[in-house]
């Protein structure tokens, strides 16, 4: 199991957290100019890196607030 | 002692190939042997950056089955059961394949119209089904807990009764020696660190063993297809997750059919030897680790003890993680790239294994003419920019 440092409450078990998949996907800025790949790239395709990846976690047994972290997809050790 | 004959060659690889396959599990030795054995294709190599079928096809649970939803998954999961049907003739090779049967339990009144649903649809795609009682279903598996006294109490079920397992190993075993008998060069311990290209072309790839090059490409490296195509700046709509599954020690024969519950979320078999072979979804996370974590295996085994009270002093032996490629659809994707003579075959998700003839036959064919068999045709990556997705979540009998 995961161990997950939460921003605000420190170390904790996985089972506490549920994952959000990759961080920093922004909302189109201009979503009524975007052009059918633009929107199967935003919806769909995300990176799937081996090795670190910038990531959401949310802390729903706990404080319930969503952070970002980097994680290495290999080893499990995360950077922050 | 005398080492028994080797079932297939140890060649170095040659410069060229018609065709280079990477990965040599299931998917990419029998897309070999369908490639030599229906269009004639023998000038084909498939690469294996550690030992043949030592990936995915080692760690899946061999079930076997074709109740999908949607008719573009019935047309492929039924193509591939039909296969699996005639496949110890045509391999000459026995890969202990048993149509035992296969049982989705329902827990919900959702689960009840979900699967009554997925039975007629199965029906009318000439898929055998049927709806079971709670009574009816203890007829064909009699240790399921059909008790109303537990938290999910089994309201029902659907049958396929020509689903079953085989023996993964020696499936794999199987395509290989026959693929190698026709001249296909199997070589394990080359592993695939890039593509020589030409524009918006491949010719080849970069090997640990040097560059090998080729007509076409097929890639079939399930969780690591994306790590291949981001060398040439290609994303795909896919997710690496590990998959757990687990075996108890060896028991007197006592489960005789295959069971899954998505509601509860464990699926159950006994192998030939005995063991009982579990699995569930996958871990959460994104991973290359081929391990998960342990809470995900208490939850699938709660699961199994409440279905079979009759496990509870079986003793767990081991799990093991595998590397699974996840699309939003839950369907695979096999066909062309946006790159030129390249093509994939990944996103099988949490169930490629039963898919081994079929995918094999339809994707030799994709790469023999360049253009997807009818049957793959929908499987496209377009598809996430048509919105024509095969949405088989939770639909598909189980959740992913």
């Amino acid at each position: 199991m995961l161990l997950i440092s939460c921003p605000w409450c420190g170390e904790r078990e996985e089972t506490e957290f549920h994952y959000g998949g990759q961080a920093f996907v922004a909302y189109p800025a201009d979503p009524e100019s975007l052009s059918d790949e633009e929107w199967a790239q935003y919806v769909f395709f995300r990176d799937n890196p081996k090795g670190d990846f910038a990531e959401r976690w949310v802390h729903s047994a706990g404080c319930r607030r969503w952070f970002n972290t980097v994680r290495n997809t290999v080893t499990s050790e995360f950077q922050s | 002692m005398e080492h028994p004959d080797w079932l297939w060659r140890t060649p170095e690889p040659k410069k060229s190939y018609d065709v280079v396959i990477v990965g040599a599990g299931g998917h990419g030795l029998a897309t070999a042997y369908y490639l030599a054995r229906n269009h004639g294709i023998t000038n084909v190599a498939v690469l294996e950056k550690g030992w043949l079928a030592g990936g995915n096809m080692a760690r899946n649970t061999t079930i076997i089955r074709s109740n999908y939803l949607w008719d573009e998954s019935a047309g492929i999961y039924e193509h591939s059961l039909k296969l699996w049907e005639g496949l110890r003739e045509d391999l000459e090779y026995d890969f202990l394949f048993s149509q035992r049967g296969v049982l989705n339990l329902a827990h919900t009144s959702q689960d009840v119209r979900e699967g009554t649903r997925r039975v007629h649809a199965n029906r009318l795609n000439g898929i055998d089904g049927e709806w079971l009682t709670p009574d009816e279903l203890v007829e064909v598996c009699p240790i399921v807990n059909t008790s109303p006294d537990v938290r999910y109490p089994v309201l029902g079920g659907t049958w396929q009764p020509r689903a079953g397992i085989a023996k993964h190993d020696y499936v794999a075993w199987a395509f290989a020696r026959k693929a190698d008998r026709y001249g296909v060069d199997l070589i394990q311990g080359c592993e695939v660190t890039g593509f020589i290209t030409d524009g918006n072309r491949v010719t080849g790839v970069e090997t640990n063993r040097g560059p090998i090059h080729a007509g076409r490409i097929g890639l079939a490296a399930a969780g690591h297809t994306s790590v291949l195509t981001s060398t040439l700046g290609v994303r795909l709509p896919l997710q690496s997750h590990p998959l757990q599954a687990l075996v108890s020690e060896l028991l007197e024969p006592v489960h005789p059919t295959v069971v899954m519950s998505n509601h509860v979320h464990v699926y159950v078999s006994q192998a030939h030897k005995g063991e009982l072979v579990m699995g569930a979804g996958i871990d959460s996370y994104n991973s290359y680790g081929q391990r998960g974590s342990v809470h995900v295996i208490e939850q699938q085994m709660a699961a199994a003890l409440e279905l079979f009270p009759i496990f509870a002093h079986a003793h767990l032996i081991r799990t093991w993680g595998g590397i699974v490629d996840v699309t939003p659809d839950a369907s695979p994707i096999i066909g062309r790239t946006p790159v030129e003579n390249l093509f994939v075959n990944c996103g099988w998700g949490t169930g490629g294994f039963k898919a081994t003839p079929g995918v094999g036959w339809v994707f030799a064919h994709t790469l023999a003419h360049g253009e997807p068999h009818e049957l793959n045709r929908p499987f496209t990556l377009e598809r996430f920019t048509t919105g024509a997705l095969i949405d088989e979540h939770g639909a598909a009998a189980v959740a992913h």
